[in-house]
């Protein structure tokens, strides 16, 4: 768009950055349709799908400082944490409940995120708890610069937490006492709500009254900002205004992505009772993966070849990582009695 | 060496603690400006300023979610509930995030937080003032319950808390807030959680208590050894979990007799731990059956005087219990 001014974030984005997101989106597409498919041949025991929301994820990453910044995502997260720089091995060895999970050593379900040297807090089942914890990561983060710890602008250090979670779980009360806090103490917290219009079974329409969570900011003194979440760069620059403001202190942000889930809610949910096949099916052709490849074209930045060889290249890594997880060891049933307390550290034991 | 009150001695604990290390701070509602509903905090607002001493706002699961989220970024938050009683909203973040995070995330993270919570019968407190909730954290694996019962062990206990890096749930007896007085000494090195207190050396009989009980368990085994020639052993607990498994089944081992007292209601209490470990491990030592001493079965001690006497164990009744069992 010679002589436009710029006026969106991604508009400076390079090539090579829009082509990484679609390769990260797609990858983690294909890790979910063949963790579907490893469920439906009982190979796994569950799995609980990102499918639908990879724009959101992969956008809300790429405005952050990935791997620095703390991030306290929810189960549903899978193309956020590939973009985070978690590996498709990593995911396999947790859908298999390897000793080697490096999220939790099989101990949670998969998708139960948690990588310590890229500041992605490992997350429950229960809705809505990482709220409070991702207000006081934010509080830690501004607690540091306020000491003169760290310098504000240093970009080695954490300078804000992101969080994530579903629209029904913004009625958790956890979710409302989280973002009062980060409010009433200016924190750098950005709240990403994931909004695919069910929690579980239950529509938007029967879990609030109002038609968009953004506007639940005002009651906290945060930004609120409604966004379409199947357009990743749409997603890349309502998060990329809500960090900026936090770096530079001005508190929290809700950015609400509207989405939809492709699939039920886990591989133990039959969506069928609660969806019509024709609503699931008007949301696959607004899908955010087939939507970006589209603009990618459009744009001449990937042509049929490389959609192709793209397309390989993730089966590929998908096929591997397969492999080598279902190659890799059990735990020792045993291992199952621990680590339920951490050591004392040298010296004081 | 000074003389302190316990809460005194907490006190103390937490200007040291904030003087030592720039990553503890201290949060809870009203423990700022006003220095804490009973004044344990007094002057540590103005001292530290309120970088440090936050008052927060009223959440209770807030307090404890934001300290999980600032403890997992490797600062050393000292929460505080101010009862108790309030505790219950903040059950999940305790439970099922602290206590498992560690675990959940195979040793990825830890969570070095405190909680500070004033706890059990205190007389005008009535039901939502008064509550002991020892019995329901215990139960949880990957969280430590403290208990001190004299200044000295409330300092340095409270210093090992912080050290630890687990979360620790510190329980004070607010009725023991003023009653207790105790020598503390100038210097003392931190007592990380772990172990038993023998209070009081005997050969008789085995008295276990914690907090305000342990303090009442001296009373009265000075008095049975005074009145009646009874040489008690009180065993002060100061942490139930993990337990100091082996200081229990020594003392047993060597008196035959075993007395658990608590403030806590009877059902489902700690002392049925105590007893299920004695009946497991030193069934053969033992000469009579373990008692107990609890709090009656109702949901906390009542506002009304007599009612609360009724309510909470006292000298004189773990001095009767003392003698039931030394008869058997």
């Amino acid at each position: 768009m010679p002589g436009e001014a710029v006026t969106r974030p991604s508009q400076v984005l390079s090539d090579d950055t829009l082509l990484e997101m679609y390769r990260l989106m797609l990858l983690s597409r294909r890790l979910d349709e063949r963790a579907w498919a490893l469920h439906r041949q009982g190979r796994v025991q569950f799995h609980v799908s990102a499918m639908g929301h990879e724009a959101t994820q992969v956008g809300a990453a790429f405005a952050i400082n990935r791997g620095v910044d703390y991030v306290v995502p929810y189960y549903r997260d899978l193309a956020m944490a590939i973009a985070l720089g978690c590996s498709a091995l990593d995911f396999m060895l947790g859908l298999f409940a390897r000793r080697d999970d490096p999220w939790s050593a099989g101990r949670q379900m998969p998708c139960h995120f948690s990588d310590r040297d890229r500041h992605i807090i490992s997350g429950s089942s229960t809705v809505a708890t990482q709220v409070p914890q991702a207000a006081g990561l934010a509080f830690a983060v501004r607690y540091r610069q306020r000491a003169g710890l760290v310098d504000p602008q240093d970009e080695t250090q954490p300078r804000l937490a992101l969080t994530s979670l579903g629209e029904g779980s913004t009625n958790q009360g956890e979710w409302h006492e989280g973002m009062n806090w980060a409010g009433v103490q200016c924190l750098p917290l950005v709240c990403l709500v994931e909004n695919n219009r069910y929690a579980i079974s239950v529509p938007q329409t029967e879990q609030m009254a109002i038609p968009s969570v953004a506007t639940r900011a005002a009651g906290y003194g945060a930004q609120g900002e409604s966004v379409d979440g199947n357009d990743v760069l749409a997603v890349y620059d309502a998060m990329h205004a809500a960090v900026q403001r936090a770096y530079r202190g001005e508190g929290p942000s809700l950015v609400e992505a509207h989405t939809y889930r492709l699939t039920p809610h886990t591989s133990d949910d039959d969506d069928r009772s609660y969806r019509s096949r024709e609503e699931v099916a008007a949301a696959g052709e607004v899908e955010p993966l087939l939507r970006y490849r589209s603009v990618l074209l459009e744009r001449g930045l990937l042509t049929p070849k490389m959609v192709d060889d793209l397309e390989a290249q993730a089966r590929a890594r998908v096929d591997e990582a397969q492999r080598a997880a279902e190659a890799a060891p059990e735990p020792a049933p045993q291992e199952a009695d621990s680590p339920v307390l951490a050591p004392l550290p040298e010296g004081l034991a | 060496m000074a003389d302190m009150t316990l809460i005194e001695a907490i006190r103390c604990a937490l200007d040291e603690a904030l003087a030592q290390d720039g990553r503890v701070f201290i949060t809870g509602e009203d423990i700022g400006r006003r220095g804490g509903v009973f004044r344990a905090t007094q002057g540590l607002y103005e001292k530290y300023g309120a970088r440090r001493v936050m008052d927060s706002p009223l959440t209770e699961m807030g307090i404890v979610g934001v300290g999980i989220g600032a403890a997992l970024a490797d600062l050393r938050p000292v929460c505080e509930i101010q009862f108790a009683d309030f505790i219950h909203p903040a059950f999940n973040q305790i439970v099922g995030e602290a206590a498992r995070m560690y675990y959940r995330s195979a040793g990825g993270w830890r969570v070095p937080l405190v909680i500070r919570v004033p706890y059990g019968a205190v007389p005008g407190g009535g039901l939502y003032h008064c509550q002991s909730v020892e019995a329901l954290f215990a139960h949880i694996p990957g969280l430590k319950i403290v208990v001190p019962s004299t200044p000295r062990d409330a300092r340095r206990l409270l210093h090992g808390a912080i050290l630890d890096p687990n979360p620790v749930l510190f329980l004070e007896t607010k009725y023991g807030y003023r009653q207790i007085r105790g020598e503390v000494p100038e210097r003392d090195a931190p007592l990380l959680p772990g172990p038993a207190r023998i209070a009081r050396s005997g050969v008789d009989l085995s008295l276990f208590a914690w907090g305000l009980m342990a303090h009442y368990a001296e009373v009265a085994a000075e008095r049975a050894a005074r009145e009646d020639g009874l040489d008690v052993e009180v065993v002060d607990l100061r942490t139930l979990h993990p337990l100091d498994r082996d200081s229990v089944l020594t003392s047993v081992s060597k008196t035959g007799k075993a007395l658990v007292v608590h403030e806590d209601n009877r059902t489902m209490g700690f002392g049925a731990e105590i007893a299920a470990l004695l009946v497991d491990e030193a069934f053969e030592c033992l000469d009579g059956p373990v008692k107990r001493l609890a709090a009656p079965d109702v949901p906390a001690a009542p506002f009304n005087r007599g009612m609360f006497d009724f309510f909470l164990p006292g000298p004189d009744d773990i001095l009767a219990a003392i003698r039931d069992l030394a008869a058997y």
